[in-house]
Order: structure tokens, then C-alpha cells, then sequence
């Protein structure tokens, strides 16, 4: 194998670990707004499932991605309004609502999925146009023609820059925009505030469950984009189950980022790139070694984690109020 | 001062009688999760009365329905006492379902390499006894990591879960898979090595009833749900374990060393999730499978938080989720647009309405409570 | 406008704040009762009482954070309508809590500024409160640094950010609750003096407080609440601490207890060179030596978060020492030997903790559990391997109306019982074991007159029986009452110990802000 066509197949993965990566980073940028503001989400899983089906469903019945879209980020809204109600308006366990939320999306999709379509709990295969197409820039044929770079180049603008559908470079602008929300705009600081400590930001005027509701409502329309990639950008069509535990990975890439945007892109581009690693290998000999486990490999995020929260590699500490309800008096 | 008023600000309402408290706020919940899931049953265009008819015939009536209630039951015993085990520390293990999986993986790796090399008198206990050490160390790292490096259980059991799949998968596909087979599960057990299930035992004594997976693990969950209640309410134990999960500071002040004693519960907790395993493998499948504790870990949540962490109240909490569960397998013969996933909806809407919006009912009920008894007073 | 304007700075004819008929409840703990309050502007309005009598209470609800049941509020001489602390600040309301309520991983630009961020971009907010909290630095000697991050600063520096905070959203009357609660008397003196400052500027303060000290030294007028009701008000200048005091508790206060004579004897409880340390590695106790005898109270007098918890909590088990030794009768703890609370027990020595609700009981226990706390391994109390219910029920019948507490019904939940009594629950549990040594905290804390005397006799009860006593507290009458000798500590440090008798508190508090008898004089 020449090294042109090595690096060929190196930025093959890396286009892959984009595309998986995706609704990381949105799942973990949604999870970074609500427990920056103190409410410890578990339930992005469900809020992407829900949203999924919701994408794929109102794409399969008007055609449209567009309002497949816009569905999705209404569910998905709605599945967040459900877990402020519970937890802020109700004083009610982070925990326990965000699990509910999760077995509610399962259940729900599933049940109105065989119900409505009768495919298995699937929704109809999509026609391109119902879907997120990919976006091809404009050719940059001269590339290719620069000397001893050009090899390498060509196909880093073609198959990693280029040609991925919209909802892909959306989550890669997400990851910015949010930092630069909570750093350096009036509602980032409240929100953080909240999550540090709601007392304060109570005595100073601010109410901790307004900013709660919001940031619950924000982090549904992120799950939302994400539901929504995975059924009708990334895939075809909603399968039940579909985001797999990807929810979870996110949260596990939020917290590996130490609650900070960029980190938790990293933490996403990471073990996303495990995860398209472990789709590549599946099945091929390695030298010496055989076949690599890949079902382990998936594993591997999850495993980091658990070592990180260990506090084995740095300290990752959470906003100081997560988990506990607002009560006034305090 | 600000926290003592801010201790009465929250009891606004007047104070829920005991009795109101474990029997009104659960069925009043239930109902409104019934309720709601009634709702969807009518969205997708069925009758909800009608669903609810086929649940309970299946769960009861249909040849063979109460066996495998109970056989559901039994399971969501041992992740229900799992879950309260865990919340009696005030932890929150939501890793029932992986340490299922690696109890079911200790039983099965045992009897399937060591057991049968054993007299049986020898070889049943510590097939049992296998499930629960294996589960009970898979609850124990994350206990362990809480107490020495500050880990937050919730996190770690969820990762623990997906850990413990890929484990089983890794295995399965790889090691342990029988020979020949194209689906990943291994090869039988040993005969002998099963435990008997009741329509054996019942057939011994002449009662011929429908064959179901419901074998003598039950007595197991039982014996285990009474244990469970002494332990925690009639040992010093108990005690110091109630004390860390009131009031960590007590607990220090008293001489009680909290991280050890959730460390402790974490593994109690995880041994018995582990003896899913017991049930599922040992009694029913004889063979270890993928996806034998699926749904198990977050169901006993529920069934916590309905039994209270009582395990009076966790048996008859099991009980009604294991109707719902077996239950819900009939809808699919039933109805063209309802399946058993419309199961997975009611347990969601029953944790949601006892777990998370537990708060929500109890003012107004309480209030309502008040009043009648006023009335009664005075007349 | 007919009013005669007597003090200096001229003032508005309208007071500040004028509290009407103000009445709130929380169940059935009637916290205020028909307050009437009228608060001149430009002064130091002072507003005393003890620990319960409703003061915080009062002002949560001028500041937002709670809601009359009934009475109005009128500010500046307008009927206001406060709902919340937003509409509080907009009135010119600020309030220092006697928590800090700063973001501690905030910068202190960013907690001031927190709340008023002047546009929904922090760029431009933020250097206009740099510029403003210099302004406010220089023209009331309030001097910081904007980007400290709040987890650093010492407790005077985080008030002076809460003050700075307040001026900040154009506060003209300022609240500060108990302030000096976590300040030696030189950082209170600091305060006071910007204080004055304030009211220099025709800033309004009104100053909550249970220590007479401050009422005298920096008020204009002072109110005094009891049971929830304001009972009187005067000018400070022409009332004085006796009076204050009596109005106070409703009655003549008789601090004076029977101490009957009791020789030492054999030492039973020691600290040699004993320095602990908290979370974070710092030393809270420094290279403390000490010892209390059988028959003897040995008082340690301070103010609050000087390491008297630290040093409490070492004795007691609960922390190991970082460095020098312990002794306990014939428990030995050091560094490489450390004890367990449970073990320090088993050797016959007492503790009743600082905080009663967090550590003393368990609110949620029934009483007869809450008495088995630290004995649950006890052989009374168990049979084998089981807990014998029978015996801890008999066992609590026979303990509570011992020691008076009231209800005396065992299956009562801790938390349902008045602080006193609650603290009696304690008290019982730890004597009734019949300690060799006893480590006392705060014994009186939040608990009413009557139970402060019943709990002072128990004490000295002990004592004649040939308990050797630590006890810790707050209240410097309390200590120079009961001790025979006291102990006095500053930053985690002994400054020096005096005989209880013919001690003198001027110069006690001296020492509690750091001062060595010997500097004294040179000072």
C-alpha cells in the first residue's frame, strides 16, 4: 500500500468519525446547557430517539426534511419542557425523570411506529429529497495538481470538508456557539450561575427556574437536530432503538470534557473515531493479533470514562448545584 | 436559621398520614400512569378497556399466564430489592442490568467449567452463590470507586451497564459460543444443574398445569426480600446503613464509616441484581444468552420506588409490573397496532409519576386528607 | 416635612423603610407578628434579638425572598410591592446575607456585576463595572481586586464584595445580616467603620444582630424582637446594653449559675502539639497543647471559624491529627494511630456535636432511634446479631423524661421536637453513658431561656460527678459562667489561657482577635 492510498483510507475514517460523531456533539453540547444550569440530564437518549422517530415519521408524511426537522426539535422540546416540569417545577429527582423520559421515548417510538406504518416499529425508507442531502463544494480540481502535497490534500477537501449534509457542519458551529453563549453573553453567565450556585443568582435577581426551563428547552432543540440527523441526514429511516446508547456516550463526552464545550468535542471527535474504527475492523485480520474484539472497542468510551470520573486522569468537577432542586431559603 | 425556615416553607401543606402515604399516593399514581397510557391505547385507535381485559387475562387467565407473571415477578424482585438496597444508602444504582448480566455470566461461566465436576448438594449453592459474587463485584467498582475517588455512581453504573453488554457480547460471540450454533448463546448446562420449575414439582404431586419458565427462584426472591427487610430494620447494620443514607454527618459522628457502608450496600445491591441470573439462566434458558436481563435493572427502579424500598411493598410492586410485563406480551396476539413495547410506556409513566413528579400529588391529596378528617370531626 | 431634622446629614421628611402590621407564619410557627417598623434614612438602624425572634425573617421579606401573609411595606415614603429580590434591588433594597451569596467560582467582576449585566453581550457590561467598582473602592475605601476568583478570598474580603455588590445596583439601604457572625472584633471594628462611611454618603443601613456589642457601637436607633414581635425601639444613645438585653428575653437575665467548688483531679483528656487539617491541606488547629482534668470544665472561647470545630472533631475521633497526640483517658490517638468516633466512645468519652441537625441526631429517626446514635452496637441495645426493639423503646421511656424532654414520647420523629428539647435528646444519649470525658459544642445554641438553664445544670452536674469537661461555644458569658478555665483560640491557634474567675471579657475578646495578654499592654 503506497502512503497515498494509507493516507487515503486514514481520511476515509476520519470522514467517518465525523459522521458518527455528529449527534455526539450536539447530544453533548444539549447535555452541557442543562447541567451547566445544575439539572443532570440522562435523558438526552430519549430526547434524540424521540426526535428521531419524530424526523423520520413527518419527513416519511410531508416529504419535507425541513419539517421533519422542525418536528423533531418540537418533540424533543417538549420531552425537555417534561423534565423541567418534573425536576424544577416539582422538586423532582434528576435522576429518575431523565430514566422515565428514556423508557417513554423507547417505548412511545416503537409502539406508535409498528402502529402508524406497520414496518416493525420502522418508518418508511425516505426518497432523497424527503432527507439532508449531502453538500458538495465546489470542486477544487487544482488540488490534485500540487506537487507531492497534492495527493494528500485532494482528498482531505473532498471526502472530510466536503460532502457532508447540512446538519453536520451545523453541530460542527454548535460546538462555538455555545461556548460562546455561556462565556461570554448575559445568558451564559446566568446559567452558570444557576448551576454554581442558585442562591446567588436568586438574591441577585434572577430566576433559577426560568433559567432552567430555558436551558432545558435549548438542550431539547439540540437533541432535536441530533434525533433528526440520525433518522433522516445519517440514515434513510427511524429504526427503533436507533440511537443506541449514543445519548450516553455523549454525556459520558461531556463529562471526559470536564462540563467545557471544546473539551466535550474532543471527547466526541474521540470516541467517535472508536466507534468508526471499530465498524472498519470488524472482521479484519491484523497481523500478530487477529481479529481486534470490536464489540470492546465500542466499549472503550464507556471505559474511559469510568477511569476518568476516577479522577485518574485530572479532575472533572461538576457544576457545584447539579443534581439538587432549587429550594428557596437555602 | 434561613435552612430551618426554609424546612417549614416546604411543609406548606399539612402532613400526609402514613397510612395515605403508602396506600392513596401509589394507587392515585398508578391510576394516572394507567390513565395516560389508556390515552395512547386510544391514539392508536384501540379500545384501552379492552387492552387492559387482554393484559389481565394474560397475565392471569391464558394456559401457562400466571407462571410466567410470577417467573417476571421473581426478577423484578431481585432488581427491585437491588434498587432499594442501594437507595436505603441514598445511592442511586441504576446498574441493575449489567450487574444482572455478569451474575448471569458468574452462574454460567461456573456451571459451565467447574459445576458439573461437583456433587450437586455442593454445586447448587455455589452456583448461587457465583451469580451473586459476580454481580455483587460488578456493583462493588463502582461502590469502591464513590468511596475512594469520588466516581458518581450514577454515572459510573449507566457506563457499567453498556460495559457489561459489551462484555457479554465479546464472550458470547467469541468464547463462549456453542459449537456450531449461528446465534450467539452457549451450550446447555449440565441436566442436573437445572433448577426445578414448578410445573415439575407440581407434576410430582399429580397437578398437571401449562410448562412455564417459573422454577423455584421465586422462594429464592422471597427468602431474599425477607432477609433484606431484617437486615435493614432489625440489625445494627441495618441501622448504621439507614444512618449514612439519612445523614452522612451522623453517620461520621456516630462512628460510622459511610464510604464503607455504601461500599458494603453497593455490593449486597449488585448480588442481587446478579441473581437474575439464577432465575433467567439456571431455571429457564439453561444457557447463557444475549439479552436475558434486558429491562430488568431499569423496571426494578420502578418497582423500588412503588414498593417504597420496602420489601413488602417492592413484592407486590414486582408483582404488578410482572402482570404488566406478561400482560403486555398478549397485546401483540390481540391487536394489529398494540405490542408489548406499549409495556416499556406504562413502566415509563409509572416512574415518572411515582419517581419524578412523587411531589406533585402529595400537597393536594394531603390537603384533601386534612379536610375530610376535619369533617369527620366535627360531625 | 414638619419633622425636626436633628441629625447632621440632611434627610428626606419620608423614613427609608416603613414596615406596617407585618405578619407571616411557616405552619404553625408564627415567625412575625404584626411588626411595625419605621426606618429614618441616612441612619444605622439596628435590629436585635435572639437566634429565632424573627429578625431574618423580617428582612427576607423586605428583601423578596419570602411573602407577608399580611401587613404593607412602603419604601421611601411609596407603597411597594416586593415579590421578589429583583424587585427588591430595583427599589434600592440590597441586602448582605449572613451566607455569602456570591458564585464562589466567579470572579469578584462577575458577582458583581451578576444579575445587572447592563446588555445581553458581557463585553461592554463588564468594563463598565470594572471602572464602577473602582469608583466604588475609592469613594468608600472598598478596595479589591475584580479578578480574584470569590474561592480565594478570605470571609472579610467576600462581605466587602457583597457590600460592593449592593452599592453596585445603586443600593441606597443596605441590609446586613449578622454580619460579624464569621469576623474576629478587629474585622468587625473594619466593618463598622465602613459602615459609617456609608451612612457618611446618606446610605441607609439596618444592621441585624444578636450581640449587644455592635448595637452600642455603630447604631443610630435600635428595635428589638422577641418571639416574632417588636417590642420596642429607642435611640441607642439613650439606652444601654442592661436594658437592651432585658427586652430581649422578656425578663431580667440571671447568667449567674450555681457553681459550687470542685477540686481537679487526675488528667483525663490531652492534646499535645495537636495541629489538624481540613480538605484542602489547610491547618485549621496549630500545635495545640491542653489538658482538662476530672472534675473540671475547661472552656474554649473564640469566634466562630477560628478551628474550634476542627479541634472538637479531632478529640472526638472524627478527623485524625496531621501531627501531635491525643489522649483520652487511656486511648492514645497520634497520627500513625488514629481513632474512630465509635472507639473514642467505647473508652468513655461523651460528644455532643456543634450542629444537632446535622450531626447530633438524625431529623428523620424517632426519638428512641436518634438516642441509639453512635450505640447502635451497644449490647443494650441488641440481642446476638439482632437489634432488641424491646429494650431500646424501654430504654428510651426511662431517658427522656430523665432529662426532661418534652413530649417524652419515644416514637416521635427527632426533627418534631423544639431545638431545645432536641438538644436535650442529645444531651441524654451522651450522659446518660455516665462519660469520663465529654466533649460539649455549642451546647445552647438556638435553644430557649428555660432549656439554656436546665442544660447549663446538667452540665455542672457532670462536672461535681468528676467528668472532665471541653466545652466549646460562641457565647462568652456562657463559657465564663461554666469554666474553670478558658482556653482562648484565633486562627486555630491557643492564645492564651486565663482562670474563669477574675476573668476579664475585654480583654478575653483581645485575645480572641489574636492579641497576646502580653502585646496587650504594649498596644
Amino acid at each position: 500500500m503506497s502512503a497515498a492510498e494509507f493516507w487515503l483510507l486514514f481520511v476515509l475514517l476520519l470522514d467517518a468519525t465525523l459522521r458518527v460523531s455528529t449527534p455526539l456533539m450536539l447530544a453533548a453540547m444539549a447535555g452541557l446547557f442543562s447541567e451547566r444550569s445544575g439539572v443532570v440530564d440522562i435523558s438526552l437518549e430519549g430526547k434524540m430517539l424521540g426526535a428521531a422517530f419524530a424526523a423520520g415519521a413527518t419527513a416519511y408524511a410531508t416529504g419535507s426534511p425541513w419539517l421533519g426537522l422542525a418536528v423533531a426539535i418540537a418533540v424533543s422540546c417538549f420531552m425537555g419542557g417534561l423534565h423541567a416540569f418534573a425536576t424544577v417545577t416539582h422538586r423532582g429527582d434528576q435522576m429518575i425523570s431523565g430514566l422515565a423520559a428514556n423508557m417513554l421515548a423507547a417505548g412511545l417510538t416503537v409502539t406508535l411506529g409498528i402502529a402508524w406504518f406497520q414496518q416493525g416499529g420502522d418508518t418508511p425508507p425516505l426518497p432523497a429529497e424527503a432527507r439532508f442531502s449531502p453538500l458538495n463544494f465546489p470542486e477544487l480540481a487544482f488540488l490534485a495538481d500540487i506537487p507531492l502535497l497534492g495527493p494528500y490534500l485532494a482528498p482531505v477537501y473532498t471526502e472530510l470538508l466536503s460532502g457532508h449534509n447540512l446538519l453536520v457542519y451545523v453541530a460542527l458551529a454548535a460546538v462555538p456557539l455555545t461556548a460562546w453563549v455561556l462565556m461570554r453573553t448575559r445568558f451564559g453567565m446566568r446559567l452558570r450561575a444557576v448551576g454554581e450556585a442558585p442562591s446567588a443568582a436568586d438574591t441577585a435577581g434572577i430566576s433559577v427556574a426560568a433559567m432552567r426551563y430555558q436551558a432545558q428547552l435549548i438542550a431539547g432543540l439540540l437533541c432535536g437536530v441530533a434525533g433528526c440527523y440520525l433518522a433522516i441526514a445519517h440514515s434513510a429511516n427511524f429504526v427503533p432503538h436507533m440511537t443506541a446508547g449514543k445519548g450516553f456516550i455523549a454525556l459520558a463526552a461531556m463529562i471526559f470534557g470536564k462540563w467545557r464545550p471544546k473539551q466535550a468535542m474532543y471527547a466526541c471527535l474521540l470516541f467517535g473515531f472508536f466507534e468508526a474504527l471499530a465498524a472498519r475492523l470488524q472482521g479484519v485480520e491484523i497481523a500478530y493479533i487477529g481479529q481486534l474484539p470490536s464489540n470492546l472497542i465500542t466499549a472503550l468510551p464507556y471505559i474511559l470514562t469510568v477511569i476518568l470520573l476516577a479522577g485518574f486522569i485530572g479532575k472533572a468537577t461538576a457544576p457545584a448545584a447539579i443534581g439538587t432542586p432549587y429550594v428557596k431559603g437555602r | 436559621m434561613m435552612k430551618v425556615f426554609g424546612v417549614f416553607a416546604r411543609a406548606g401543606a399539612p402532613k400526609m398520614p402514613y397510612w395515605a402515604q403508602v396506600t392513596v399516593i401509589p394507587l392515585l399514581n398508578i391510576f394516572v400512569a394507567l390513565a395516560l397510557a389508556g390515552c395512547v391505547v386510544l391514539l392508536l385507535g384501540e379500545n384501552p378497556f379492552k387492552a387492559m381485559a387482554v393484559m389481565l387475562q394474560g397475565a392471569f387467565v391464558y394456559p401457562g399466564g400466571l407462571g410466567f407473571t410470577l417467573y417476571y415477578t421473581t426478577n423484578l424482585i431481585f432488581t427491585g430489592l437491588c434498587v432499594a438496597m442501594a437507595f436505603h444508602a441514598m445511592q442511586f444504582n441504576i446498574g441493575g442490568e449489567g450487574q444482572a448480566i455478569i451474575g448471569g455470566l458468574g452462574v454460567a461461566l461456573f456451571l459451565l467449567f467447574v459445576g458439573d465436576s461437583l456433587p450437586l448438594i455442593i454445586c447448587l449453592p455455589l452456583a448461587v452463590l457465583a451469580a451473586a459474587a459476580a454481580g455483587g463485584a460488578w456493583a462493588f467498582i463502582p461502590g469502591y470507586l464513590y468511596a475512594k475517588r469520588g466516581s458518581h455512581i450514577v454515572i459510573t453504573t449507566i457506563m457499567f451497564n453498556f460495559i457489561a453488554a459489551a462484555v457479554l457480547q465479546y464472550l458470547l460471540v467469541n468464547v463462549l459460543i456453542a459449537p456450531g450454533q449461528m446465534s450467539p448463546q452457549s451450550v446447555k448446562f449440565a441436566e442436573r444443574t437445572h433448577l426445578p420449575q414448578i410445573h415439575e414439582l407440581l407434576a410430582l404431586v399429580g397437578i398437571e398445569t401449562e410448562s412455564t419458565p417459573l422454577n423455584i427462584s421465586l422462594f429464592l426472591a422471597l427468602a431474599a426480600a425477607v432477609g433484606f427487610w431484617f437486615l435493614i430494620w432489625r440489625t445494627s447494620w441495618g441501622y448504621a446503613l439507614r444512618t449514612v443514607g439519612q445523614s452522612e454527618r451522623a453517620a461520621v459522628y456516630a462512628g460510622i464509616d459511610p464510604a464503607r457502608m455504601t461500599v458494603q450496600a453497593m455490593a449486597i445491591s449488585g448480588a442481587l441484581a446478579g441473581m437474575v441470573g439464577v432465575n433467567a439462566l439456571m431455571g429457564d434458558a439453561h444457557r447463557i444468552l444475549l439479552g436475558f436481563a434486558t429491562g430488568y435493572g431499569f423496571a426494578g427502579i420502578g418497582v423500588a420506588l412503588m414498593g417504597r424500598n420496602h420489601p413488602l411493598g417492592i413484592v407486590l410492586a414486582a408483582a404488578l409490573f410482572g402482570i404488566l410485563t406478561q400482560g403486555g406480551s398478549e397485546l401483540n396476539f390481540e391487536f394489529r397496532n398494540i405490542t408489548r413495547d406499549l409495556v416499556i410506556v406504562i413502566q415509563g409513566l409509572i416512574i415518572l409519576m411515582v419517581g419524578a413528579l412523587s411531589l406533585m400529588l402529595d400537597p393536594p391529596v394531603a390537603r384533601l386528607i386534612a379536610l375530610v378528617s376535619r369533617r369527620k370531626e366535627e360531625t | 416635612m414638619n419633622q425636626p431634622a436633628a441629625a447632621s446629614p440632611p434627610r428626606d421628611a419620608a423614613p427609608a423603610i416603613e414596615l406596617k402590621g407585618i405578619c407571616k407564619a411557616f405552619g404553625p410557627v408564627q415567625a412575625n407578628q404584626d411588626v411595625s417598623l419605621s426606618v429614618e434614612a441616612g441612619s444605622i438602624h439596628g435590629i436585635v434579638g435572639e437566634n429565632g425572634a424573627g429578625k431574618s425573617t423580617l428582612m427576607s421579606i423586605l428583601y423578596g425572598f419570602y411573602e407577608a401573609d399580611s401587613g404593607s411595606i412602603e419604601v421611601k415614603g411609596k407603597p411597594a410591592a416586593i415579590e421578589d429580590s429583583a424587585d427588591a434591588i430595583g427599589l434600592g433594597i440590597g441586602m448582605v446575607h449572613q451566607h455569602f451569596m456570591l458564585v464562589p467560582v466567579f470572579s469578584v467582576l462577575e458577582n458583581v456585576m451578576l444579575g445587572v449585566e447592563g446588555g445581553a453581550l458581557l463585553a461592554p457590561g463588564k468594563r463598565r463595572a470594572r471602572k464602577e467598582i473602582a469608583r466604588i473602592g475609592e469613594d468608600y475605601g472598598l478596595k479589591l481586586d475584580p479578578d480574584e476568583l470569590i474561592e480565594n478570598l478570605p470571609v472579610g474580603v467576600r462581605q466587602r464584595v457583597e457590600i460592593v455588590k449592593a452599592l453596585y445596583r445603586g443600593a441606597e439601604i443596605l441590609i446586613l445580616d449578622e454580619p460579624t457572625g464569621v469576623l474576629t472584633p478587629q474585622e468587625a471594628d473594619a466593618l463598622f467603620d465602613i459602615l459609617r462611611t456609608l451612612k457618611e454618603r446618606g446610605e441607609t443601613v439596618i444592621l441585624i444582630t444578636h450581640k449587644l456589642r455592635e448595637i452600642m457601637a455603630v447604631t443610630d436607633r435600635v428595635s428589638v424582637m422577641r418571639g416574632g414581635k417588636l417590642v420596642a425601639t429607642r435611640e441607642t444613645a439613650a439606652t444601654n446594653p442592661a436594658e437592651l438585653a432585658e427586652l430581649m428575653v422578656g425578663r431580667k437575665v440571671l447568667l449567674q449559675v450555681d457553681k459550687q467548688p470542685r477540686e481537679p483531679a487526675e488528667v483525663r483528656l490531652a492534646a499535645e502539639g495537636l495541629t489538624v487539617v481540613d480538605g484542602q491541606g489547610v491547618e485549621r488547629v496549630k500545635d495545640v497543647s491542653f489538658s482538662v482534668r476530672a472534675g473540671e470544665i475547661v472552656g474554649v472561647a473564640g469566634v466562630s471559624g477560628n478551628g474550634q470545630d476542627f479541634l472538637l472533631e479531632a478529640l472526638a475521633g472524627i478527623r485524625a491529627p496531621a501531627r501531635g497526640t491525643i489522649s483520652i483517658l487511656d486511648l492514645q490517638i497520634s497520627p500513625e494511630r488514629p481513632a474512630d468516633p465509635a472507639e473514642v466512645r467505647r473508652h468513655g468519652a461523651g460528644h455532643v456535636p456543634e450542629d444537632r441537625h446535622a450531626m447530633g441526631l438524625v431529623m428523620n429517626y424517632t426519638a428512641e432511634h436518634s438516642l441509639m446514635l453512635g450505640y447502635h452496637r451497644h449490647p443494650r441495645f441488641r440481642r446476638s446479631w439482632l437489634l432488641d426493639a424491646g429494650a431500646i423503646r424501654r430504654h428510651a421511656a426511662r431517658v427522656l423524661p430523665e432529662y426532661d424532654v418534652r413530649p417524652a414520647e419515644p416514637r416521635l420523629r427527632s426533627a418534631d421536637f423544639s431545638g431545645g428539647n432536641q438538644q436535650k435528646i442529645v444531651l441524654a444519649r451522651e450522659m446518660d453513658e455516665h462519660p469520663q470525658v465529654l466533649l460539649v459544642g455549642q451546647p445552647t445554641r438556638g435553644v430557649d431561656i428555660g432549656a439554656i438553664e436546665a442544660i447549663h445544670r446538667r452540665i455542672l452536674a457532670l462536672r461535681l460527678a468528676g467528668c472532665a469537661i471541653l466545652l466549646v461555644s460562641f457565647e462568652l458569658d456562657e463559657i465564663m459562667s461554666l469554666a474553670d478555665r478558658i482556653i482562648v483560640m484565633n486562627a486555630g491557634e491557643i492564645v492564651g489561657t486565663v482562670a474563669a474567675e477574675g476573668a476579664d471579657d475585654h480583654e478575653l475578646g483581645l485575645m480572641m482577635a489574636g492579641i497576646r495578654p502580653g502585646e496587650q499592654k504594649a498596644a
